[in-house]
């Protein structure tokens, strides 16, 4: 008695304090978790609160770590370290409790141990291995919870590797006569199929069982499996459809248990999975499709409920219907229900409704017509997701009429929407569609300013550059071209006397590149008026360095004679000591150029922007000086980036100190030019497309894009047209024309909204009369791919690939990273080769820096495409070339001895045998002998001394290669004048241009003394170099892969009649690649130096030379390989 | 797939959190914050759905959420879920808890984080929605509770239910 009395006494206070909330009653007051919780809520301020927690996990940390602790109150400390955790507290040292938790304790505290170990560690920590032997030991479990935890802690993570150990125990899982197990079990596997696909490939026949189980959970649980399965290969599964429709029907005829109902639905989330899997398997396919028609129909019948989940289940119906091959009457139903979420009342509706609309716009653009009424509505929307969608709509529905209207609503929406996610993607698009469809040069300038204002530093790098490229190509009309460039140049020069401060940054180096590039245009506007304003720009505290720099170099193209001079002067001054050796440089140069006139005439030919300048982009005038430096002994030209991985692989000395101050901001560094590597290829030796297709690469859609792009027909990108879209669509019915359309439906929709007043009303028509202008005369497939039946305005400048000088390709240059700092002077200032040689070592430097290709995530090297190598092809292509002096001594006998499957019989021809080194007793000569996989070094060792030598012992090492040890030299005694072999097996390690292998002998003379002789073997790395053997498109593929590369121009044999085949052909010769295919004037070229190593080379006859680009997954072998083929070609 | 499951009042005090995709601690908190800062400026009677924001991963993700008097239910999902689908699972997620815990109010899920977090085990598994009825959930949350009140007793018991 007295205990419930002091019970309640206890429980007072807390009642007391916590009456208002319902339901307190039940909590354990005194408990400790109470406690912290309590004394958190009276925290007032974030520090305090920390105070607390680290307190208290001081206190758990004690308690967890003393020996005396009993299970039960571990389990307590969980919790309590659960909440701490939730909270973003660390608390690594309970992690290791945590496991010994799930290990040791009872049902219930192994319970919550399994649930610490999911929440606080990943599948990658390493102490989850020690949590494997439980996991196995609960999976043999007899008591089914046990079993269910671990099946659940295995779905939340599991380490990779470790899969194999416990898949046999999931996999009997399968047939436990416990639906909750079986059903766990699928999604354990389901789970594993995500991250390691091979390994459960054998029990794909279980899945199929888990499919026909007699309970419609487990069933419901391997439909996850199968949307997976069939998202990846459709083509695979088409014999289930047929299941799947008997399933669909089952289920929508209630033949399922009422235990599966959901607000009198029949198992509503398993009507959305198979409406899913459907409209997968339908795609394209019209058998397929023709065997689900009935169900769908049926489905669209039956949800006619009133409820939320009913509409989840329509949507997905209607978005099979539009997805699979088409049929009219269903296509009507589902466009019938399409109107009925857009106008429905419920905000949830409405928004799938637009999701609805966007989706089939492509296909029927008519369903846009007759909501266009609710669409305008939509726009005005107070909801910001609303307007967001609808603005997605609108996007695919834009033309060359409706674009102004269109435009000016997103860029309202820019206004005030504050999410960055939403302007960074709203503000591209809007470039994109400024850029296609722009009607006048004002209009283009001006979104393009609101663009750049509103979008600032956080837009992607390619709008600014594609819009100054748009700026630089021009169009077909000189006189238009002019137009826009002084319209712009106006425009900006009245911002820059407004508020400059306010502009971002990417937006103030856009303009000072145009006022550097074209102010001239401009008659009335004198040098010094604009160099005052680009003047002010320096000194805003705001402008960062990268802009500073951008002001100066245009500056620097500004200042000549007059009032100029002295803002110059001033400038230069000031800067000429800044401390950011990038300015410095800058204000420098500017210095100079504006006391030289002469100097800067020919530097910067002020009218003749246009005019095609020679800027060699490989910077192949330097060759001799590399390949110098290579014969010297350096070190092969590593880009920024790939040193810095390296130091950081190699745990030295930390860079990052220095990486910042790198004035070239690698991963900002974009190309602008957005076309074909073909083309990149040669525009641009500042090429940052690798950083491009490294975030671009990630699906692998986009990969086959690319390849398509590269040895396709030359395209604009949004040009291609899904083709089985557009044969997928119905012959639209005759469309009214637009006003017609509008009146109708503007009755139609004022019967909901009868309070506005006709002025709204009518203002809402003309909106909508503008916006929806030209839909209906348009044919429905061009909607969506955009394809270009209406004139576009900024049509890109025609590019044949043989007017390889043209200005526009050889300006791409300045542009290639205008948003680095280091953009380079050199090209921008359209400086000829000249002031590139001169003697001024700042420009060398900024030359290496161009030479660097920016930073690239892109994935290593894709194996898949490869194929395996052809043994006929090495073995003809051999490399026999000798490498040592010619007069040394040669044992042409030694031959014989070569192991068995290396001699002559075996088809392998071997290199020379050279002497490598010989004393009194021991002659060791060696030779290699090329295989397909390998490369084998065989060492002789003659003994020429009258005497038997003993113990010998060859040993063979080098950093860059991997040796091992075939056959090794097996005499303990060498008789005199006879001779052993020793072999080993080479394979690169780190490329590099010559291998130095070095070798130690050791033997044992009869005297007994012990001899010691060392010697050296230089194997070339064309030794290693074998063909490989891809098809285009798996080149395609590869290319896109790899990170590593580098650019040259190598001389061309254009002596032959196609210098091309001739030159790609003693390349073939020589250094064993294969040639892929040559198209037209660019070839590609394969090899490897084993399947992992390939390295790709994409060739291009221009301007006389050979533009080689080299690509590989492995550091440095670029480089080598291009040494290799500069020394192939010369020694011709 | 759901990647993340979030739980937090009006005030952005995490009340549960459980992510089926890995991100670092720090990210996490970042994730809560951020998620919490788009939905709670959200009116009462806009849609229920919002686009990921930069951390969650772009446009790709959703936010399905629904606000109970002093909660926020979030589940973070990408496009391979029903928008409508989720909405509805939440609502069974909640009705759940409110059975189990005879009135659920915030107070419950601050002291018995582990009992949430068992519910959600038993409707979500490794981001793959396991089981959506009511009924079933609570049979075998229930099951498991048993053995909380008496311990020694059902070690026993389940053994010989099997």
């Amino acid at each position: 008695m007295s205990d419930v009395v002091e019970k309640t006494l206890t429980a007072l206070p807390s009642l007391l304090s916590l009456d208002s909330q319902p339901g307190s009653a039940k909590l354990s007051t005194n408990s400790k978790l109470g406690n912290l919780i309590r004394g958190i809520t009276e925290l007032t301020s974030k520090h305090e609160e920390e105070k607390l927690i680290q307190r208290e996990l001081l206190s758990i940390k004690e308690q967890v770590s003393s020996p005396n602790t009993t299970m039960r109150q571990m389990k307590e400390l969980m919790v309590r370290t659960i909440y701490c955790e939730m909270l973003g507290y660390q608390a690594s040292f309970s992690y290791i409790h945590a496991i010994k938790l799930a290990q040791q304790g009872n049902v219930l505290e192994k319970r919550v141990g399994y649930l610490a170990v999911s929440l606080f560690l990943d599948e990658s920590h390493e102490l989850l291995l020690l949590l494997v032997n439980t996991v196995l030991k609960d999976l043999q479990s007899t008591n089914l919870i046990e079993v269910c935890m671990a099946l659940t802690v295995v779905s939340q993570m599991f380490p990779k590797d470790m899969i194999p150990a416990i898949l046999p125990l999931v996999e009997e899982k399968l047939s436990h006569s416990k639906e909750i197990i079986r059903r766990k079990a699928v999604l354990a596997l389901y789970k594993f199929y995500l991250i390691a696909p091979n390994q459960v490939q054998h029990i794909h026949n279980k899945f199929r069982k888990a499919l026909c189980d007699k309970d419609p959970g487990v069933m419901s649980a391997s439909l996850h499996i199968y949307l997976q399965l069939i998202q990846e290969n459709p083509e695979g599964y088409k014999d289930l459809t047929v299941s799947f429709v008997t399933i669909l029907k089952q289920v929508v005829a209630g033949k399922l248990p009422m235990d599966f109902n959901y607000h009198c639905v029949p198992a509503p989330w398993l009507q959305i999975h198979l409406l899913r899997i459907l409209s997968l398997l339908g795609k394209n396919d019209q058998s397929t499709s023709e065997i689900m028609y009935e169900i769908l129909d049926e489905s669209l019948r039956r949800a006619e409920m009133n409820h939320n989940i009913t509409y989840a289940i329509l949507y997905e119906c209607v978005k099979c219907i539009y997805t699979i091959h088409p049929k009219s009457d269903l296509l009507e139903k589902a466009a019938k229900c399409i109107g009925n979420f857009v106008l429905s009342s419920r905000i949830n509706l409405k928004y799938l409704g637009l999701k609805a609309l966007t989706y089939v716009v492509q296909q029927d653009p008519k369903l846009v017509l007759q909501h266009q009424m609710t669409i305008i509505e939509c726009l005005d929307h107070p909801d910001l997701i609303i307007k967001r969608e609808t603005l997605e709509l609108l996007f695919r529905i834009t033309n060359a009429q409706n674009v102004t209207v269109i435009v000016e609503k997103m860029l309202d929406f820019l206004r005030v929407s504050k999410d960055d996610h939403t302007t960074i993607d709203l503000v591209g698009k809007v470039a994109e569609l400024a850029e296609k469809y722009a009607t006048d040069n004002e209009w283009f300038i001006e979104t393009m300013n609101t663009v750049f204002s509103v979008g600032g530093d956080m837009m992607q790098p390619d709008i600014p550059n594609s819009f100054l490229k748009l700026l630089l190509d021009g169009f077909d009309s000189v006189e238009e071209d002019r137009k826009l460039r002084l319209f712009a140049v106006n425009s900006y020069i009245s911002l820059l006397q407004g508020e400059p401060s306010r502009l971002p940054q990417r937006f103030l180096q856009v303009i000072s590149w145009v006022l550097g590039e074209y102010s001239h245009l401009n008659g009335d506007l004198e040098p010094d008026v604009v160099l005052r304003l680009l003047a002010k720009l320096l000194d805003m505290k705001s402008s960062s360095s990268e802009t500073k720099s951008w002001v100066l170099m245009a500056m620097t193209k500004l200042c000549s004679g007059g009032a100029a001079l002295s803002v110059a002067r001033e400038v230069s001054e000031t800067y000429g000591s800044s401390m950011d050796t990038m300015l410095r440089q800058r204000a420098q140069e500017l210095q100079h150029l504006s006391q030289d006139s002469q100097l800067q005439t020919r530097v910067l030919p002020q009218s003749s922007s246009q005019e095609a300048v020679e800027v060699d982009s490989s910077l192949s005038f330097l060759d001799w000086f590399v390949s110098e430096a290579l014969a010297a002994g350096a070190a092969p030209y590593k880009p920024p980036h790939q040193r810095q991985e390296e130091m950081s692989r190699s745990k030295a000395l930390s860079l990052e100190p220095y990486g910042l101050s790198l004035p070239i901001s690698m991963s900002s560094c974009s190309v602008a030019d957005r076309q074909s590597p073909t083309l990149l290829s040669m525009s641009s030796g500042l090429s940052g497309d690798s950083t491009e297709l490294s975030h671009k690469g990630s699906s692998t859609t986009l990969k086959l894009d690319g390849v398509k792009r590269v040895w396709g027909r030359e395209g604009y990108l949004a040009q291609r047209e899904p083709e089985e879209e557009a044969a997928q669509v119905e012959t639209p019915a005759p469309l009214q024309s637009p006003s017609q359309q509008g009146d109708k439906d503007s009755s139609h929709s004022q019967a909901p909204t009868p309070t506005q007043t006709p002025e709204s009303e009518q203002e809402k028509q003309q909106l909508a009369s503008s916006l929806f202008v030209g839909l209906a005369s348009q044919s429905s497939a061009s909607l969506m791919g955009k394809s270009e039946q209406t004139s576009q305005r900024f049509r890109r400048k025609a590019r044949s690939p043989d007017k390889s000088l043209s200005s526009s390709e050889q300006l791409t240059n300045p542009l290639g990273s205008p948003s680095s700092g280091a953009d380079n002077l050199l090209l921008d200032c359209s400086i000829s080769s000249e002031l590139v040689s001169a003697p001024e070592q700042t420009h060398l430097q900024s030359l290496d820096l161009t030479a660097a290709n920016s930073a690239c995530d892109a994935p290593d090297g894709d194996t898949k495409g490869r194929k395996t190598l052809s043994r006929d092809d090495s073995v003809s292509a051999a490399d026999v070339t000798p490498h040592e002096d010619p007069d040394r001594p040669k044992d042409l006998r030694l031959a014989s001895y070569l192991p068995a499957e290396l001699s002559g019989l075996s088809g392998l021809p071997h290199s020379e045998i050279t002497l490598v080194c010989s004393n009194q007793s021991l002659d060791l000569s060696a030779c290699h002998v090329q295989k397909d996989d390998s490369l084998e070094f065989v060492v002789f060792i003659k003994n020429s001394s009258d005497t038997s030598v003993h113990q010998v012992q060859v040993q063979v090492s080098c950093e860059e290669l991997e040796v091992s040890c075939v056959c090794d030299s097996p005499a303990e005694e060498l008789k005199s004048h006879s001779v052993t072999v020793c072999q080993y097996r080479l394979t690169v390690k780190r490329p590099s241009v010559y291998f130095e292998l070095a070798g130690v002998v050791h033997y044992q003379l009869p005297a007994g003394s012990l001899q010691t002789e060392q010697f050296s073997h230089k194997l070339p790395l064309k030794s290693f170099i074998r063909p490989l053997a891809v098809s285009t498109e798996d080149y395609g593929t590869m290319w896109l892969a790899f990170s590593h590369d580098t650019k040259q121009n190598l001389p061309l044999l254009s002596d032959e009649q196609e210098p091309l085949t001739a030159t790609l052909n003693v390349l073939k010769k020589k250094l064993q690649l294969h040639v892929v295919e040559i198209i037209g004037k660019e070839g590609i070229v394969a090899c490897c130096l084993r399947p992992d190593q390939p390295c790709l080379l994409h060739c291009r006859e221009h301007a006389g030379m050979l533009a080689v680009w080299l690509r590989s997954p492995v550091p440095d072998l670029p480089d080598c390989l291009l040494y290799h083929c500069q020394r192939a070609l010369r020694e011709r | 797939m759901i990647k993340a499951i979030l739980i937090f009042n009006n005030h952005g005090k995490p009340r549960l959190s459980k992510f089926y995709e890995h991100y670092n601690e720090d990210t996490e908190q970042q994730i809560i914050r951020e998620t919490f800062h788009l939905v709670s400026k959200r009116d009462e009677n806009v849609c229920n759905f919002l686009e990921g924001g930069m951390l969650i991963g772009g446009s790709d993700y959703k936010l399905i959420y629904r606000h109970y008097a002093t909660l926020y239910f979030v589940f973070c999902v990408d496009s391979s879920e029903s928008e409508l689908g989720i909405l509805d699972l939440i609502q069974v997620f909640v009705e759940t808890l409110d059975k189990c815990f005879e009135n659920v109010c915030e107070l419950d899920l601050i002291f018995h984080v582990d009992k949430v977090h068992h519910i959600l085990a038993e409707m979500v598994m490794g981001g793959m929605v396991l089981e959506t009825n009511m009924n079933e959930i609570i049979t075998q949350v229930d099951a498991q509770n048993k053995m909380e009140k008496s311990e020694t007793f059902i070690f026993q018991s389940t053994r010989q239910d099997r």
